[in-house]
């Protein structure tokens, strides 16, 4: 029976010729990934293992991204303790504040990351790297001490829902509005325990960050993962990115699917997901109007380059909306130095907006932009569930990079193509 | 095997574990810290009316959003018995699994069990009984390697036992 793109890749590492859906195995692990929050909690039951030391330096990458520069005593608390472990470990790609950036944009930047590897990480967004043409998952904290320690995890082998993506999108329509527009449609749990596998016509469309804001928003349908094929532009990314080999998978011509959907790109409108759910989608032309207090374009969902570059065009000469905070994170320090050296850095601070160190801070309100009772945030970021970033009675609305740079010019969320 | 016994706290739909436990309390990784804030933004109340013992039956996705374990540890270390739902986000369901927090996929049980009745699960049978209304479901068996990995105690026990 054919195999779907993740599967075949599930079965290299497994040893094995083939796998079927819900097959229990053991897959070999290329990189292993924790951030400063779920790394303190892996280090204490590695700490519990038999097992001295870590499986392999070179493929653990531990990232301080969450409350740093810390926010307080007891984050700095937890960093100290990831510093002295990775230290201890003597840990290649470990992440301090001055090299770090946000995870997922961080470890295809760095070439950790290449088409065809297995990557467990502590972290729901590990899902990212699917962009790329691998397997990534997020996983808990003790997956990922079992996963430093024995460099192998333990996988139910998923089925997998196939979106073919068609057409040509049109102005300001980016990677954000085709994965909210999917989990609107599948819902927050529609691919529960399985792949989201891309593929189709439409996705030489989309630029790599377009497919990394897709594959990192997998889990907020429920999915194990999210992949795409691996084109010309993967592997002119992976080139520009990575010393490592890759390898490119492609699902079998009659490999099973649970569902197929068709998506449309030159169909789409941006969309705007209401709280307090991923799922709960409008588009541009029902959310327009609705006002705001506050706006944050950044995080692992989409603080990369061309996130920050839409931004900009969009806000180049403007001003934001007198009463209205707008909070730019760009990813990484890469992201961050190529935003001051073309000149956005000057446009967002002559517009009126901040802009941060690369940060996680607001997304999940840790800190940076935490919301008061009552208050509204458009966000590029990836959840909005209650009290995410702040109050239980604020509220989070997700969009695109173009949705919420022209929202900020108003106040209230706005058509781009209006300003 | 042990089994859980005790009075129900009743959630619905997509349960996420920014609600079962808010980023504001992650600069903390100890489960006693954490457990006192175990629920805080879906039912201020929940550490508060809560007994040892109690028990969390929740409808589709509990767990779903960010793959913090805190949320399982928060939950265990509150002193809840066992989570019953009707689905459960795949990380949320590993993470429980892997720290020895016994939860039990059950659609019917899910829909039926009222908030307050008193229930009773073996985890050997997987059979969920609700005291108060006297009915029984039966729960979906793990596989045998997740029970393997559940007798264990835990992956990391797992993993030294078969080392």
């Amino acid at each position: 029976m054919g195999m779907t793109m993740t599967q075949k890749i599930l079965a290299a590492h497994a040893g094995l010729e083939s796998v079927t859906a819900g097959q229990l195995i053991e897959a070999d692990l290329d990189l292993v990934l924790g951030n400063d929050i779920t790394s303190p909690v892996a280090i204490h039951e590695i700490e519990k293992m038999k097992k001295e030391g870590v499986f392999h330096k070179d493929k653990i990458a531990l990232v301080m991204d969450h409350f740093v520069p810390n926010k307080d005593i007891k984050s700095a608390e937890h960093c100290k303790c990831v510093r002295e472990f990775a230290a201890k470990n003597e840990i290649t790609n470990f992440f301090d504040v001055g090299e770090m950036g946000i995870e997922h944009a961080l470890l295809p930047e760095k070439g950790l990351t290449v088409a065809g590897d297995v990557v467990i990480g502590a972290d729901s967004h590990t899902c990212t790297y699917g962009a790329l043409g691998a397997f990534s998952t997020g996983v808990g904290s003790t997956d990922m001490a079992a996963g430093m320690a024995t460099g192998k995890a333990w996988f139910k082998v998923p089925s997998a829902i196939k979106f073919n993506i068609t057409g040509k999108p049109a102005e300001h329509i980016s990677g954000k509005d085709v994965i909210l527009h999917i989990i609107g449609m599948i819902g927050v749990d529609g691919a529960l325990y399985q792949s989201m596998e891309f593929t189709g016509d439409g996705i030489k469309y989309l630029s790599m960050d377009d497919r990394f804001t897709i594959a990192n928003m997998a889990i907020e349908a429920g999915g194990k993962n999210g992949i795409f094929p691996v084109d010309e532009q993967t592997e002119e990314y992976m080139k520009a990115h990575s010393k490592r080999p890759y390898k490119k998978y492609e699902a079998d011509p009659d490999a099973k699917y649970t569902a197929e959907y068709t998506i449309d790109l030159s169909k789409l409108r941006p969309v705007v997901a209401f709280p307090h759910l991923p799922s709960n989608t409008k588009t541009i032309d029902e959310a327009k109007g609705v006002k705001i207090d506050q706006v944050v374009i950044g995080s692992c969902t989409n603080g990369r380059i061309s996130d920050i570059r839409i931004a900009a065009e969009i806000l180049k000469g403007k001003k934001v909306k007198k009463g209205i905070r707008v909070i730019i994170i760009p990813a990484t320090q890469e992201v961050y130095l190529e935003a001051m050296e073309k000149g956005y850095l000057r446009t967002f601070i002559e517009a009126g907006a901040v802009v941060s160190t690369p940060t996680c801070g607001p997304c999940l309100g840790g800190y940076m932009g935490i919301l008061a009772e009552g208050e509204r945030c458009i966000s590029t970021t990836n959840r909005n569930f209650v009290g995410r970033m702040g109050h239980t009675e604020s509220e989070v609305y997700l969009c695109s990079p173009a949705v919420a740079a022209a929202s900020a010019i108003t106040g209230e969320i706005t058509d781009p193509a209006s300003v | 095997m042990e089994s859980a016994n005790g009075k129900v706290f009743l959630y619905g739909d997509n349960v996420d574990t920014d609600v079962i436990i808010p980023a504001r309390y992650l600069n903390s990784s100890d489960p006693k810290e954490l457990a006192v804030h175990c629920m805080e933004d879906i039912d201020k109340d929940f550490v508060k009316n809560m007994k040892e013992g109690d028990i969390i039956v929740a409808h589709k996705n509990f767990g779903c959003g960010s793959s913090r374990e805190h949320a399982p540890l928060a939950i265990k270390a509150c002193g809840v018995s066992c989570v019953i739902a009707e689905t459960f986000a795949r990380i949320f369901y590993r993470n429980a699994i892997n720290i020895g927090l016994p939860i039990i996929e059950c659609e019917e049980a899910s829909k039926e069990i009222k908030a307050g009745d008193e229930v009773s699960v073996d985890f050997d049978s997987g059979v969920i009984t609700d005291k108060t209304t006297g009915k029984t479901y039966k729960g979906q068996a793990f596989p045998p390697f997740m029970q393997k990995l559940i007798d264990a105690g835990g992956l990391v026990n797992y993993i030294n036992e078969s080392m």
